[in-house]
């Protein structure tokens, strides 16, 4: 056993990464998120084969390609309910979903609300860059409503922005946190911590899209480390994002206690070729 | 006016010439380019009055035409693959009302595996859903056929398709007669819906219907849809008037008067089979084409007289009705049933393979010896699915195919994904 532990401490951030060379543009947010993933991780101890990242469509969506780890690339918008039958299925397994603002909010925004309701145990990473950066730069639920960088929304979108913590929170997500993709130490960091949290966590992550909103380039020095720690009382969180600009960032904002969605089922406990075998028709 | 421009643009001037009142839209490649021309025209003033709405899913697309069309506006969307999936409840939802939205289909492949090139697919799996179903050739008859179809649509109070290869026409500079909008205007009506909720004459659209009408509300659509057989013609005819070119109708054919072999397909690959039967031609093969335009309702009469002559015919598709064979090629067999002729459904060109006249030449040949089989792959490599079926069959846990299929040609899964 203990023979295993150390085996396991062995991994390096690196060996959570597959061989295949993102293609995502130079200087995008995206690739310090995927370093974090790994790093987080490499801290968790985890074994590649236990854990699954699942996404749907979008340049975000294709961090599983770029892992070791189980992957899943879906269709557009579905990753929640794809991970939620996935961790049910295999509640042992550590499953997170890695998505973008458009995948996550736009086309399958109705999943987010059902699955901050159902409290599965799954951690949820949003790399929330305000756009549509794969259809190259239309405006998405988190962007101003006065951008007018995109041909689809002419005059700018003219409607309110969505909120993914503060929808996060009244859905009933179990931990939420907001990070900056310029601090990849501390959303490493974040990341384990809303893995460890039982229950459905979320994670928006402040990602630049840096070729269709250069100006995001300068979030690194608008964002600002929230001054407080995390509550768990979730009016006091509610109350903290009334007057929250969306760049208070690197701390947990929320954790709750509600207990997670559970399969009713038993969890074997016999080994991965005992399991194998049962499945031999 | 002639101009050179990218498909995409061409469609986008057209619908904006019909002057709709409402667009809603969500971007997906390759339809992406039409919609972003139609928001900078709104957003120039060069088309107005009229909403453009960014929503978020396709489904919401769908939905927000079907609203404004029930209000009485004349309303355009376009999707493309997954997209025209998503939406496809609110599909037949807009055609089971009767409600005249047209809607471009930049035609690519559907998932998975996940695939942005073009083929058939995605229209031809709504092909039951009750909507018109029309296939350009080229970006002019893509551009003209927008213009029939507002006309079309709004006669039969049926919604359109107007569909176009994805890349290989909404990419493709092209020269095109763009028609002024005195002309436009001249061909295409103000829009007068056949319904619509009026506040001042208060009605319910989407009533409960049970047994003892839904036959007969489903069959009104599919006896207008029959009647846009006679329609059809007449437009195109009256669109010759008043533009000066043909363009649109039921069908086509190249060559084939005394044609033995014919070759029966849809959209922009009729160019190269055209191309190919020329060369053909010139070496004394006796073989000609036949372009569907109209695929929804199916013109069995115009196909089969075509087609009659003919001891063999090649239906080349971009499109696969898996289990069975073809799409198109089982229409056509239809509209040829009790007649001698064989009928081979050759399935090309699906996600995006590239349909070469090297490829056709060898297939035609062979075909007019009778040496095809009656389903035939173009170009398939049959050992890369061998490959994988042995993998599956020496072991039950053989992992995802497509992964492995990707890697014995050797490419990288994830540079494609
Ligand atoms: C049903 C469907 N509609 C549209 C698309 C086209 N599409 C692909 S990714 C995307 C948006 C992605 O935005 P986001 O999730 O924010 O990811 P980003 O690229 O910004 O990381 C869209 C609209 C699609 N693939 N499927
Ligand atoms: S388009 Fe934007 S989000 Fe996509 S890879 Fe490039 S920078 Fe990143
Ligand atoms: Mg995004």
């Amino acid at each position: 056993m203990e023979a295993a532990v150390a085996e396991k401490r062995k991994l390096a951030a690196k060996d959570y990464k597959s061989d295949i060379k993102p293609i995502w543009c130079p200087g995008c947010g995206d690739y310090s998120v995927l370093n974090a993933l790994t790093r987080a991780l490499a801290e968790l101890a985890l074994r590649p084969e236990e854990v699954a990242v699942v996404s749907g469509i979008g340049c975000s969506s294709r961090i599983p390609a770029y892992t070791s780890v189980y992957g899943f690339h879906g269709v557009h918008g579905r990753a929640l309910p794809v991970a939620t039958g996935l961790k049910l299925a295999r509640p042992e397994l550590t499953v997170l979903v890695t998505s973008g603002d458009g995948d996550g909010f736009s086309i399958g925004g109705n999943h987010f609300l059902h699955a901050c309701r159902r409290n599965v145990d799954i951690t949820y990473i949003v790399m929330d860059n305000q756009v549509y950066g794969m259809t190259k730069g239309q405006a998405s639920p988190t962007t101003a409503p006065d951008w007018e960088g995109s041909k689809l929304t002419p005059e700018g979108t003219g409607i309110n922005p969505f909120q993914p913590l503060v929808v996060g929170l009244a859905s009933g997500a179990n931990f939420i946190a907001r990070v900056s993709a310029s601090d990849p130490i501390n959303m490493a960091k974040i990341i384990v911590e809303a893995v460890r949290h039982p229950g459905f966590s979320l994670v928006q992550i402040l990602s630049p899209c840096v070729t269709f909103r250069p100006e995001q380039q300068e979030w690194r020095d608008i964002v600002r480390t929230a001054v407080v720690d995390y509550t768990d009382d979730a009016a006091r969180a509610a109350r903290r994002l009334m007057t929250d600009d969306g760049f208070n960032v690197g701390k947990v904002l929320y954790k709750g206690s509600r207990p997670p969605f559970k399969p009713e089922f038993e969890v074997t406990d016999g080994s991965i070729a005992e399991l194998e075998a049962s499945f031999v028709i | 006016m002639l101009k050179q421009m990218e498909g995409s643009r061409a469609v986008a001037e057209a619908v904006a010439l019909c002057r709709p009142e409402v667009i809603c839209a969500y971007p997906i490649s390759p339809q992406t380019h039409i919609v972003e021309a139609l928001g900078e025209f709104v957003k120039d003033g060069s088309l107005a009055p009229c909403e453009f709405i960014n929503v978020e899913s396709e489904f919401a697309a769908m939905s927000v035409a079907i609203g404004s069309s029930a209000a009485g506006a004349r309303t355009y969307t376009a999707t493309a693959s997954q997209g025209l999936l998503f939406m496809a409840e609110a599909v037949y939802n807009a055609s089971g009302l009767g409600l005249p939205i047209v809607m471009t289909v930049a035609n690519r492949a559907i998932g998975a595996p996940i695939n942005i090139w073009n083929d058939h697919t995605d229209a031809l799996s709504q092909r039951d859903s009750g909507w018109l179903q029309i296939f350009a050739e080229t970006n002019q008859e893509a551009l003209d056929l927008h213009i029939q179809g507002f006309r079309l649509a709004e006669e039969l109070s049926l919604p359109i398709m107007v569909c176009m290869d994805g890349f290989i026409l909404t990419h493709a500079y092209e020269r095109v007669d763009m028609p002024t909008q005195e002309q436009v205007d001249a061909y295409l009506p103000k829009y007068e819906p056949r319904q619509v909720l009026d506040p001042a004459e208060p009605v319910s659209i989407g009533a409960m219907v049970g047994p003892e009408a839904f036959m007969e509300v489903r069959y009104l659509a599919h006896a207008k849809q029959m009647e846009a057989l006679k329609l059809i013609p007449a437009y195109a005819a009256e669109f010759k008037s008043v533009f000066g070119r043909d363009s649109g109708g039921l069908v086509h054919t190249y060559k084939a008067d005394d044609a033995e072999t014919m070759v029966v397909a849809m959209g922009s690959v009729l160019g190269t089979i055209k191309d190919t039967v020329d060369e053909m031609r010139a070496a004394g093969h006796k073989i000609g084409v036949l372009g569907i335009t109209l695929f929804r309702p199916f013109p069995i009469a115009q196909v089969r007289a075509a087609l009659q002559g003919a001891q063999r015919v090649v239906v080349l598709e971009k499109s696969l009705a898996v289990g069975l064979g073809g799409i198109l090629a089982t229409n056509v067999r239809m509209a040829l049933s009790a007649l001698p002729i064989d009928v081979y459904t050759v399935v090309a060109g699906i996600g995006g393979r590239p349909i070469t006249m090297r490829s056709l030449h060898g297939l035609f040949r062979r075909a007019e010896q009778d040496d095809i089989d009656a389903v035939t792959f173009l170009d398939l490599n049959r050992a890369v699915v061998d490959k994988q079926l042995d993998r599956e069959r020496a072991k039950r846990r053989s992992g995802p195919a497509a992964e492995a299929m990707l890697r014995d040609v050797g490419v990288v899964a994830a540079k494609l994904a």
